[in-house]
């Protein structure tokens, strides 16, 4: 007799944790071999789960040595690496072509070393040490905002999802990600990447359900820093920000072609940094002591 | 007032440390290493092959080959081909890949690494291990970053490599020397011909086999041995486009001459006299530490060392006294013991150019002071010694000694220290010690050095630039500048 497949069971992602949604409601996904998934309908309460999760994870990741964040990125892409045959073959699932489904894993995991890289090297680019007319000396430097709440790309499984939680995460930021409603299957197995790269519970939270029920709740939380939208829906985008208004929310519309290689760079993270300047008095003498 | 009596540390009780050797089983050397010359490892065409000694044992522990002009060339030869055909052509994100590669699997080797490169080179083990391993693969990993965002680290300035860069190496520390040299030549898309030192071969040839594991394209990296006539030729090859050195003030002198008129393109990180300075407000116990860790880390055979103490009159007594106990409780001996703070003098060479210092300095007039530890029968060792009441014109305060013997003098005012510690050709580092921070950031601005460290000293971070000023060279290793010697715009 044939052997009967194990059917894998897609939560959600919190706090390191895979927990169903607390609501228990879902949503059905047919896939291409017919099978259909039941994934978990994220509720409010789901979210501000998240956040508590995020938060508390935030004090210990940003404090990291920037060095130790870009080997966890670079260990993540070495997971991601490790697993390309799994992901091949749930991105055909949902519809990718075999060939398109290579290139979105393939660009994915070279993505994350890209970002590892930048990890120890941004803050050489955007600080400053300032000339200050007084005897001050006077230096910037960029620090992450904190909790960033994400609505991932619709269009994209995988791409869309490496492409912001990357930047967000080696800038120090702890997130919330909501996946992509129609491809989520992707993100939950990239959730057992992150899990099993060295990320700290917490870092990375990743939920699935529908952008419609949860954009007001992502841009309303007030423990939240920051929040990207990379859909471009204009009556959301208007709630967002205003609800961002509540406590001055840091609002992203990220609404690219992850696909696009252009589309990396440093600025995806310093969006989400802060700059601090600090001042220090600088004693005045001795200085004739420069002669050689 | 009546001078309160101060107990005296007591170290004749037996508080003896027990043996804690590291294991050297799991370490695979070759009996014979020859040239790592495109990818293979070949015979050198002088065929000669010289001994590589453990200084701390005096035992022979493999055999170097001896490579000539000819081998040199064949070297460049590879170097330059693989620039053309393979190296310069690869995406930079590729590049990269190969860069991570080599960082991880020096991580995963880590253990071997440092064993050899104590038992080469004499550092103890806790050195190797802690300090000069980790970093060496650190400086892979963050180089590998760079490999694909130089037009970010240069806006509008379109950066190119600049073909094949001709690297010769000390040996103080053999294995981070190669990794600063190596990681940022190919991150920015050069290829290599590495000298080590030739006392120091060892760790750099295990290099080559990681470096042939990783699967980097054939002559990418070329690494040859042998004395100091390799590294003279490297320098005169028409064929290398940037010549990189680390080592003595003099040889820097002579290659920058030799070089005169050519395209080459050059960075020198020389020798170093670096004023460490104790004012009365620094927390003395650190600033203790902070001394001890200045002039003995790595047997004092560092470039950076503090080796010139100068102490605020006011604390002078207080620190030298706690100097003195420290110094005794230093242990000094087999390298491979995990307690061992102070290892053996590189080479047998290095030990009589320190004790002729040491004669020099009690001929000049200072008061010598070692520590009472005993020094193991065999072997390079030197015990730790400070040299009290010298002055700035002591030739053991201007000349570098690169051996575990601190020079101390005493200042009254921040001028009379800066002029002081100024007043000498070198200016690699220097060290502060005070509680306050507007006087920190007023000696940073004074100092004529590349790198200051204030109440701390010999930090090393592949992130942060690293370097001289005046005679102790120029260019920089570490962080986005050491990016430049090996860019063109």
């Amino acid at each position: 007799m044939e052997r009967i497949e194990v059917l894998k069971t897609y939560k959600i992602f919190i706090g390191g944790q895979f927990p169903r949604t607390e609501s228990g409601r879902y949503y059905p996904l047919k896939l291409k071999n017919n099978m259909t998934v039941n994934v978990s309908l994220s509720s409010r309460k789901d979210f501000r789960n998240s956040v508590i999760a995020a938060r508390g994870a935030f004090s210990g990741w940003s404090a990291r040595a920037a060095f130790n964040r870009g080997q966890i990125l670079y260990r993540i892409a070495e997971m991601l690496e490790g697993r390309k045959e799994q992901f091949l073959e749930e991105l055909k699932q949902l519809g990718y072509t075999a060939s398109s489904a290579k290139k979105e894993i393939e660009q994915s995991i070279d993505r994350l070393v890209y970002y590892a890289g930048w990890c120890d090297k941004y803050q050489q680019l955007f600080s400053a040490v300032n000339p200050v007319a007084s005897s001050h000396f006077n230096f910037s430097v960029p620090e992450p905002m904190g909790v960033v709440a994400i609505m991932a790309d619709e269009s994209t499984a995988l791409l869309g999802l490496v492409s912001v939680i990357a930047p967000c995460i080696a800038g120090g930021n702890t997130c919330i990600v909501l996946a992509s409603e129609s491809k989520p299957t992707c993100a939950i197995t990239f959730a057992e990447v992150i899990a099993t790269s060295d990320v700290p519970g917490g870092v990375v939270n990743i939920v699935t359900g529908n952008r419609k029920e949860l954009h007001a709740h992502f841009s309303s939380h007030m423990d939240v820093n920051a929040i990207i939208n990379c859909n471009s829906e204009k009556d959301f985008n208007k709630t967002i920000g205003e609800n961002a208004s509540l406590n001055v929310k840091r609002v992203f519309t990220w609404n690219k072609n992850w696909a696009d290689e252009n589309e990396q760079g440093p600025y995806y993270i310093t969006d989400l940094q802060e700059i601090k300047t600090t001042w220090h008095p600088i004693e005045n003498i001795g200085v004739s002591g420069i002669k050689y | 007032m009546a001078k309160k009596e101060i107990k005296k540390l007591e170290y004749f009780t037996d508080w003896k440390y027990a043996p804690a050797p590291e294991a050297t089983d799991h370490i695979s050397l070759k009996k014979q290493y020859d040239l790592f010359i495109n990818g293979k490892f070949v015979k050198p065409n002088s065929g000669k092959h010289f001994d590589t000694i453990n200084p701390a044992t005096e035992e022979h522990i493999s055999s170097i080959a001896e490579a000539n002009e000819k081998d040199v060339d064949s070297a460049v030869k590879a170097a330059r081909g693989a620039y053309d055909k393979t190296w310069s052509k690869m995406p930079a994100k590729e590049r990269a890949k190969y860069i991570y590669r080599i960082a991880r699997l020096i991580q995963e080797r880590a253990r071997e690494l440092s064993v050899i490169e104590t038992l080469d080179g004499g550092k103890s083990i806790r050195e190797s291990r802690d300090i000069d391993v980790p970093l060496a693969a650190n400086h892979f990993f963050y180089y590998a970053g760079w490999a694909d965002k130089l037009e970010y680290a240069f806006p509008n300035r379109n950066p190119k490599s600049l073909g094949v860069a001709g690297q010769v190496i000390p040996w103080n520390f053999p294995l981070l020397m190669a990794a600063w040299k190596i990681a940022p030549a190919l991150a920015t898309g050069n290829t290599v011909v590495l000298k080590p030192a030739e006392t120091t071969s060892l760790t750099a040839l295990k290099l080559a086999e990681i470096i042939q594991e990783s699967g980097l394209p054939d002559g990418v990296v070329n690494i040859i041995t042998g004395h100091g006539p390799v590294g003279a030729s490297m320098v005169n090859h028409k064929d290398i486009n940037k010549i990189a050195f680390t080592g003595s003030t003099g040889v820097g002198k002579w290659i920058q001459k030799a070089i005169a008129g050519t395209d080459k393109k050059l960075t020198l990180e020389l020798g170093g006299k670096a004023a460490n300075i104790i004012f009365e407000d620094a927390p003395i116990n650190q600033a203790v530490e902070g001394i001890i860790n200045g002039i003995f880390f790595n047997q004092g055979h560092v470039c950076c060392a503090g080796s010139r103490l100068f102490v605020q009159e006011s604390v002078a007594d207080e620190v030298i006294r706690k100097l003195k106990d420290r110094l005794e409780t230093l242990i000094v001996g087999d390298p491979l013991d995990k307690n061992t703070d102070i290892g053996a003098i590189n080479s047998k060479m290095q030990l009589n150019k320190i004790n002729e210092y040491l004669k020099i300095g009690v001929n000049d007039g200072a008061e010598m002071y070692q520590s009472s530890c005993s020094i193991p029968k065999k072997g390079f060792f030197v015990r730790p010694t400070l040299f009290l009441n010298t002055s700035q014109s002591h030739r053991i305060s201007q000349e570098e000694i690169f051996g575990p013997v601190l020079a101390v003098q005493t200042f009254r005012t921040i001028e009379e220290v800066i002029e002081k510690a100024n007043n000498i050709p070198y200016g690699l580092s220097a060290g502060v010690w005070t509680d306050k921070g507007s006087r920190i950031f007023n000696m940073t601005s004074k100092l004529r050095a590349g790198v200051v460290w204030a109440n701390t000293y010999n930090k090393f971070d592949p992130t942060s630039p690293f370097g001289g000023y005046k005679e102790s060279g120029f260019g920089r290793e570490g962080g986005l500048h050491g990016l430049m010697p090996y860019l063109k715009f």
